[in-house]
């Protein structure tokens, strides 16, 4: 039993919530771009919080169901379609055998999550299922999504099905701030670099992907040029020697030998990854007891969030 | 030694500035301590040359009981019972032939291409970090006569296997990948193979000799020619 991938879009890979404790034998994390949006999907269905996901960059998914269950598309606003009808996103939807489901581009965001009652049944590589197309671990192949895949999921009915209230839908806006916690190689940075830093806005530019992205803006001066390679924690913000900060997503090398001025905060990292070029960003410091409140407040937030059921 | 914030949930140990076996020593016993300390906290740690990258659940603990629970754990620090220190022997294929570099770095070095080989396999090497790709670990130091920077143009495509040097580094290249270090043979070990057990042959910490071998040798052990 699975969904068959008719049409795979642009980059869709088989995500979990990501794969932790690897990092020694240089295995980085993967896991989802924008847990927020992966988080939801997982809870709507009701399923486990790490259960396996797809997430669909940029869109152009088409999948045909093998199999009766229940999906939900969150995250990026795109058209979903089941046999050709639109249906509401942040909504679990009953599919049968035979259905066709097709998820066109994304007009706002572009990281997408599909989830299947229960999740996708993938074994897992190191503990976890999330794919590194670098390093070709984890999903089906270690690869994105082909024509003809199976994605093995389970025959589920009589699931709940439930919404997301549309006052609680995230908006993923193109300017954005992210928060920043000052450290690594900060006192190589001048009080006037930094200020630099912090005041400037920057725009994504077209080198972005799973591993970092590449920012275009005032240039940020260290005074030293590298340093003895270290690990690098998500988030984490290089400064190369062109001066373009760089922020490290999911797919980051573990270890790296840039200056890096501080790390951005994780709920504030999941909006720049929806953000394709040309979107701006400016940086704000935050000290880490700022950031672990945050932290502590969106996880609260999320566990209280009511999801309503309806009926067909 | 120093402690610094690094993100949301993470704090990086410094315990030196330059590269030596006794500071790498030290990195491995501050990880053993840190492990023991942090318990079910600790997510993922990362060492690296001189310094250790300390990740931890930010729902469990916070920012200010981690940096205690670990200044307190490294405070006295056993460096000789720290980690593995395993010795490795890996067979090297050394020839132009396996090494797109090894003429030019010969001549470069104003050495033949013998007094490489003896230079780069009679020498006994650490593991000072493993990452850049899985299972790619930086061993240290290559002798100084040797020693060759980074190609000005990285290759699009270094063979797995690969064993190469950079600066005073040397490594054995896992997978096939871009790189820009200096090729001077190839190795028949797997580095780093998923379905077995231990995936590395190596750890951080251990110690690694290279002994060159025969063309027939190295296809005997399952090495490949392209």
């Amino acid at each position: 039993m699975s969904m068959a991938v008719v049409q795979p879009g642009l980059l869709s890979l088989l995500q979990d919530g990501g794969r932790f404790g690897q990092q020694r034998i240089g295995l980085t994390t993967g896991g989802p771009l924008d847990p927020e949006a992966f988080a939801l999907c997982n809870r709507l269905l009701g399923n486990d919080p790490n259960a396996t996901l797809l997430e669909v960059s940029f869109g152009g998914l088409v999948l045909q169901a093998n199999v009766d269950t229940c999906l939900c598309v969150t995250g990026a606003e795109l058209p979903l379609r089941i046999n050709g009808d639109d249906k509401p996103l942040w909504r679990v939807h009953a599919v049968k055998a035979g259905d066709e489901i097709a998820l066109d581009f994304a007009t706002s965001g572009c990281r997408s999550y599909i989830g299947v009652s229960e999740g996708f049944s993938v074994a897992p590589q190191f503990g976890s299922t999330s794919t590194v197309t670098r390093e070709k671990i984890g999903g089906l192949h270690g690869d994105k999504l082909q024509p003809g895949d199976l994605l093995p999921c389970r025959a589920v009915h009589n699931s709940t099905l439930r919404y997301l209230p549309e006052n609680c839908i995230p908006q993923y806006s193109r300017d954005i701030t992210l928060r920043v916690i000052p450290g690594y190689q900060q006192a190589h940075f001048s009080h006037l670099q930094q200020r630099r830093f912090f005041s400037s806005q920057y725009q994504v530019s077209d080198r972005c992907d799973r591993m970092g992205y590449r920012l275009e803006g005032a240039a940020i001066e260290c005074d030293i040029e590298g340093i003895l390679s270290e690990g690098i924690c998500f988030g984490a913000i290089q400064i190369p020697a062109d001066g373009q900060p760089i922020v490290l997503l999911n797919d980051r090398q573990t270890i790296g030998g840039y200056p890096k001025i501080g790390s951005a905060l994780s709920l504030d990292v999941a909006r720049l990854a929806q953000l394709t070029p040309g979107a701006r960003v400016s940086f704000e410091a935050v000290t880490p007891y700022g950031a672990h409140n945050a932290l502590h407040l969106a996880e609260y937030r999320l566990r209280r969030q009511p999801l309503p059921e309806y009926r067909e | 030694m120093q402690l610094r914030p690094a993100g949301e949930n993470a704090v990086i140990l410094y315990l030196g500035t330059a590269t030596s076996p006794e500071v790498s020593a030290q990195v491995q016993a501050a990880a053993e301590a840190v492990v023991q300390a942090l318990g079910d906290d600790l997510v993922d740690l990362v060492p690296s040359y001189a310094s250790l990258l300390v990740i931890y659940n930010p729902l469990t603990t916070d920012h200010l009981a981690v940096c205690q629970r670990v200044l307190d754990a490294v405070e006295v620090l056993d460096t000789s019972v720290a980690g593995s220190s395993a010795e490795v022997v890996l067979p090297v294929y050394y020839d132009p032939e396996a090494g797109a570099d090894l003429e030019q770095l010969a001549r470069r070095a104003e050495l033949s291409i013998d007094e490489v080989v003896a230079l780069h396999s009679q020498a006994e090497y650490r593991v000072y970090a493993i990452g850049f790709a899985p299972g790619f670990a930086y061993l240290g130091e290559v002798d100084e006569r040797i020693a060759t920077p980074r190609l000005s143009t990285p290759r699009q495509r270094v063979p797995r296997g690969a064993v190469a040097i950079a600066d005073r580094q040397t490594a054995v290249y896992p997978a096939v990948s871009p790189g820009g270090w200096n090729l001077i043979g190839r190795c028949p070990t797997r580095m780093f193979d998923p379905e077995a057990e231990p995936t590395m042959p190596v750890a951080v910490g251990d110690r690694v000799r290279f002994e060159a071998i025969s063309r027939e040798r190295y296809l005997e052990l399952g090495g490949e020619l392209e």
